[in-house]
C-alpha cells in the first residue's frame, strides 16, 4: 500500500494514499469538527464545518479532500476558526432556537458544535420556515423545521435500507428532505425502521415519545405493570449513562426498572427461547412435509413491514411465528395472569425495545390474541434512558438484580437474538439436537456471526446438508429476496434483520451508533451468551413448564392461537 | 389524464428507462395536456422503472422545466436575470398579469396560459425578454404583449 507523508499542524504522519484529511487527522490525534459527516455513510461535504487550510487559496473540507504527498494542513488558525464559525452561524440562522424544549436537548450534534465553537451570538437574522410536523404514524415523527439538510436520512433510507421513502427535493434555498409529493409517512411505504432517526444529528426525526403513557400506568394503583426487555437493550442502555459501548448491564437494568416501579421485570429472552421452539418446529415440519422453502425468520417488525410492502409474493416463505415481543404480550395477558391470579384487563405490558418499528407492530389489529392489545406500550432504549434520568436513577451504581420468574428465565440462545445471525445460531443449536438426537458439544456457529451484510453457512443434520443464510439491513435482505424471487436460491433457512448489525443497531438505540460501536455491542451479546448456564432454547426450564402447563407442544392449537400470526400484502 | 397503459407505453419506448428518465418525463408532461406530471403518473413511472417515487419527485422539483401541478397549455416564461431586470422586466410582468388577469405562478381559468419566471434564456440583446414554448420574444411593449396573447388565444381555441 502506497503511503503518503504529510504534516497536520505540528504532527508528521504517514497514511495510505486516498485517506481523507479528516481520517488522517484522527490518526494524528487531532480533532476536526464535523456535522454532516457520518463514518458509515458516503461523504457529502455539505455542512462546511470541517474546513482546514491546506495552503491553497480556498479552505478545503477535511472529510472530502484526500491527503497529498508533502501536504501541510493547518486545522487551527484564525482563518479556519472564523470560517467554521461563519458556516455554523449560517446553519443556526435557519434553525429554531428552542433547544430547551427540543427532544434532542443534550444529545444534539448541532448544539454540541455551537458550544464547541464558542458561539455566543448568531449575528445573522434568524429565519426559520415553520413547516408542519408529521406525526401521522405510531413510530416516527418528522419535524422538518429543524432539518439542517445533512442528507444522512436519505442515505440510510435510499441506499442502506432500499426503502426509498425519504429523498431530497427542490433546490437551492428551497432544498429539503421530503417524501414523494410531501406525503405523510403513514401514506408512504415507510417500514418504521427508524434508521433515519438514529442518524439524524438534530431533532428533525425522532421516535414518538410514549413515556407519558408508561408513567401514567405506573401511577395507577389498579394496574399491574409488567415490563419485558429485548436482548439488545442490556448491551446498550449503559451508553445512555456514559458507560463504554458494549458494557453488559443486565442486572443494573433490571434494578433500574424496579426503581421505576414496575411490578414485574420480565425478559423478552424468555419468549425468544419460545420462538426457537416454535420456529424450529416449523422449519422441521416444512422440510419434512413440504412447505415454502426457504423459511425466513419473522422476529424483526421492520422486515415484516418491508415484506408486506415490497415482497408480498414471498409471504408464504416467512415463518408464521410472532416476534418474541408479541409472543410475550400474548402470554403476559393469558398464561401469566392465570398463574399469578390476576385479571388480564389489569395487566399492563410495556416493552423496552431497541426498535421503533415495534411501536407499529404492537398496535397491529391482529396483535390481540389475549382479547386485549397484547403489548400496551413500546419504549425505545432511548426513551427508557430518558425515564431513568427523569426519575433520578443512579444507574451506574445500582446493585445488579435478577429478572422475575417465570417470564424472566432464559438461555444464551435467546440473548444472541440481539445480534445479526443470532436467531439462526439459536435455531441451529436446537434443531440440531432435535434432528440428530445427540448433544451438540460446540454450540458456537461462528460463520453466521459478525456485522457482514450477508453470511452463509452449511450445517449437516443427520446426513442431510442444510444451507442457511443471514442478512442484516434491508438492502442486503433485498439481494436475497430477489434471488428467491428469481428461483436462484438454494437455502433452506434464512434469517433477516431489518437493521444493519441486527437489533443492537436498531433505530431506537442510543444516539451516536456507528459500526465501531455496533461491533462492541455484538461482542457483548456473545459474551453474555457465554456467561449463561444454559445456552440452548429447548433447555429453558420455564419454557418446558409453559408447554406442560399451558401450550401443550410446539405448533399446537393453543400455540397457533397465541404465538402465530399472518401477513397481508400492503403493496401499493 | 393519461391512462397507466399510455404511461407504460411511453416508458417502454426507451431501452434503458432510468438513463432516459428526463426525456420520458418531458414526453409525459407534454402528453398530459396540462403541462405537468401528476402524482399518479410519477408513481406509475416509478413502478415501471422499479425505482422509488421519491427519486422522481426529486427530479420533478429540481428541474424548473417540470411541474407537479397542472399548468396552462402555453407557459409564458419571463426572464428574471439581471439584463432583463435593468431593462424593466418588472413592467413586462405587470403587462402580462394585467392582460391575463392572473399573478405570476398562476394559470388562467380557461387553462390556456401559465405565467412563470425563467432564468436567463440568452436573449439579453433584446431584453426584456419572454419565452413561450420554443419561441422567444424581445423588446416587449404593452402593445406587443396584447398582440401575442391575442394570437395564442385564437390559435389555442
Amino acid at each position: 500500500m502506497k503511503l503518503v507523508n504529510l504534516k497536520i499542524d505540528d504532527v508528521d504522519i504517514s497514511v495510505p494514499a486516498g485517506t481523507s484529511i479528516l481520517d488522517a487527522a484522527k490518526q494524528a490525534g487531532i480533532k476536526i469538527p464535523t456535522l454532516c459527516y457520518h463514518p458509515d455513510l458516503p461523504v457529502k461535504a455539505s455542512c462546511r464545518l470541517c474546513l482546514v487550510d491546506t495552503g491553497r487559496k480556498k479552505l478545503e473540507t477535511a472529510c472530502s479532500t484526500p491527503v497529498k504527498e508533502g501536504m501541510k494542513v493547518i486545522t487551527n488558525s484564525k482563518k479556519v476558526r472564523d470560517a467554521r464559525r461563519t458556516a455554523l452561524k449560517l446553519l443556526l440562522a435557519n434553525h429554531p432556537q428552542d433547544c430547551l424544549t427540543c427532544v434532542r436537548n443534550g444529545s444534539c450534534e448541532l448544539q454540541a458544535l455551537a458550544a464547541e465553537l464558542n458561539i455566543t451570538d448568531i449575528s445573522f437574522y434568524n429565519m426559520v420556515e415553520k413547516l408542519p410536523i408529521d406525526d401521522s404514524n405510531l413510530a416516527i415523527v418528522r419535524d422538518q423545521s429543524k432539518c439542517i439538510k445533512c442528507g444522512r436520512c436519505i442515505e440510510v433510507c435510499q441506499e442502506v435500507q432500499c426503502v426509498g421513502v425519504i429523498n431530497s427535493s427542490f433546490r437551492s434555498g428551497e432544498y429539503k428532505m421530503t417524501t414523494a409529493f410531501d406525503k405523510a409517512l403513514a401514506e408512504t411505504d415507510c417500514v418504521y425502521c427508524g434508521q433515519c432517526s438514529a442518524v439524524c444529528p438534530v431533532g428533525a426525526i425522532y421516535e414518538k415519545d410514549d413515556t407519558a403513557k408508561v408513567w401514567k400506568a405506573l401511577e395507577d394503583p389498579d394496574m399491574h405493570v409488567v415490563v419485558q426487555t429485548a436482548p439488545a437493550v442490556r448491551v446498550s442502555i449503559g451508553e445512555e449513562f456514559g458507560l463504554e459501548p458494549g458494557s453488559i448491564v443486565t442486572g443494573q437494568m433490571v434494578a433500574a426498572l424496579r426503581k421505576l416501579g414496575f411490578d414485574k421485570v420480565f425478559d423478552t429472552d424468555f419468549t425468544a427461547d419460545l420462538t426457537i421452539l416454535e420456529e424450529g418446529s416449523e422449519l422441521l415440519e416444512r422440510l419434512k412435509n413440504g412447505g415454502a422453502i426457504p423459511l425466513i425468520t419473522s422476529c424483526s417488525p421492520g422486515w415484516i413491514n418491508f415484506l408486506e410492502r415490497f415482497y408480498p409474493e414471498l409471504i408464504p416463505h416467512v415463518s408464521t411465528c410472532k416476534s418474541p415481543q408479541q409472543m410475550f404480550g400474548a402470554l403476559a395477558k393469558t398464561y401469566y395472569p392465570q398463574k399469578a391470579g390476576l385479571s388480564p384487563d389489569k395487566v399492563f405490558v410495556v416493552s423496552i425495545m431497541p426498535c421503533t418499528a415495534k411501536k407499529y407492530e404492537c398496535a397491529r389489529p391482529e396483535m390481540n390474541s389475549s382479547g386485549y392489545q397484547d403489548v400496551d406500550v413500546v419504549l425505545t432504549t432511548r426513551e427508557l434512558g430518558r425515564m431513568l434520568k427523569q426519575a433520578g436513577v443512579n444507574f451506574e451504581n445500582l446493585e445488579p438484580e435478577e429478572f422475575d420468574d417465570p417470564l424472566g428465565i432464559s438461555t444464551g440462545a435467546a440473548v444472541i437474538f440481539g445480534a445479526t445471525g443470532g436467531v439462526m445460531e439459536a435455531a441451529l443449536r436446537t434443531v440440531y439436537e432435535i434432528v440428530t438426537g445427540t448433544v451438540l458439544e460446540d454450540v458456537d456457529f461462528k460463520d453466521v456471526r459478525g456485522i457482514k451484510g450477508i453470511k452463509e453457512a452449511e450445517v449437516e443434520l443427520d446426513g442431510q446438508k442444510v444451507k442457511v443464510a443471514v442478512a442484516n439491513g434491508l438492502g442486503n435482505a433485498k439481494i436475497l429476496l430477489d434471488k428467491i424471487k428469481n428461483g436462484e436460491c438454494d437455502y433452506q433457512f434464512i434469517e433477516i434483520m431489518c437493521c444493519p448489525g441486527g437489533c443492537i443497531g436498531g433505530g431506537g438505540q442510543p444516539y451516536g451508533t456507528t459500526n465501531e460501536i455496533k461491533e462492541k455491542r455484538i461482542k457483548a451479546i456473545y459474551d453474555a451468551d457465554k456467561g449463561m448456564e444454559l445456552r440452548k432454547s429447548h433447555e429453558n426450564p420455564a419454557v418446558k413448564i409453559l408447554y406442560e402447563e399451558f401450550l401443550g407442544e410446539p405448533l399446537s392449537e393453543k400455540s397457533h392461537e397465541l404465538l402465530h400470526t399472518h401477513y397481508v400484502s400492503k403493496k401499493k | 389524464m393519461l391512462t397507466n397503459q399510455q404511461i407504460r407505453d411511453v416508458v417502454q419506448k426507451y431501452e434503458d428507462g432510468e438513463e432516459n428518465i428526463l426525456a420520458i418525463l418531458l414526453k409525459l408532461q407534454e402528453a398530459s395536456g396540462q403541462n405537468y406530471i401528476s402524482e399518479d403518473c410519477a408513481v406509475e413511472v416509478a413502478k415501471e422503472l422499479n425505482i422509488p417515487a421519491s427519486k422522481i419527485y426529486d427530479l420533478l422539483t429540481f428541474h424548473s422545466m417540470f411541474s407537479t401541478k397542472p399548468r396552462g397549455k402555453y407557459i409564458i416564461e419571463i426572464c428574471k436575470s439581471a439584463p432583463c431586470h435593468v431593462n424593466k422586466s418588472r413592467e413586462i410582468v405587470k403587462m402580462f398579469e394585467n392582460e391575463l388577469g392572473i399573478k405570476m405562478g398562476e394559470t388562467t381559468a380557461d387553462k390556456l396560459f401559465t405565467l412563470q419566471f425563467t432564468s436567463c434564456i440568452g436573449a439579453c440583446d433584446i431584453a426584456p425578454a419572454a419565452k413561450i414554448g420554443e419561441k422567444v420574444y424581445g423588446n416587449l411593449t404593452k402593445e406587443d404583449v396584447k398582440k401575442i396573447i391575442q394570437e395564442y388565444r385564437e390559435g389555442g381555441k
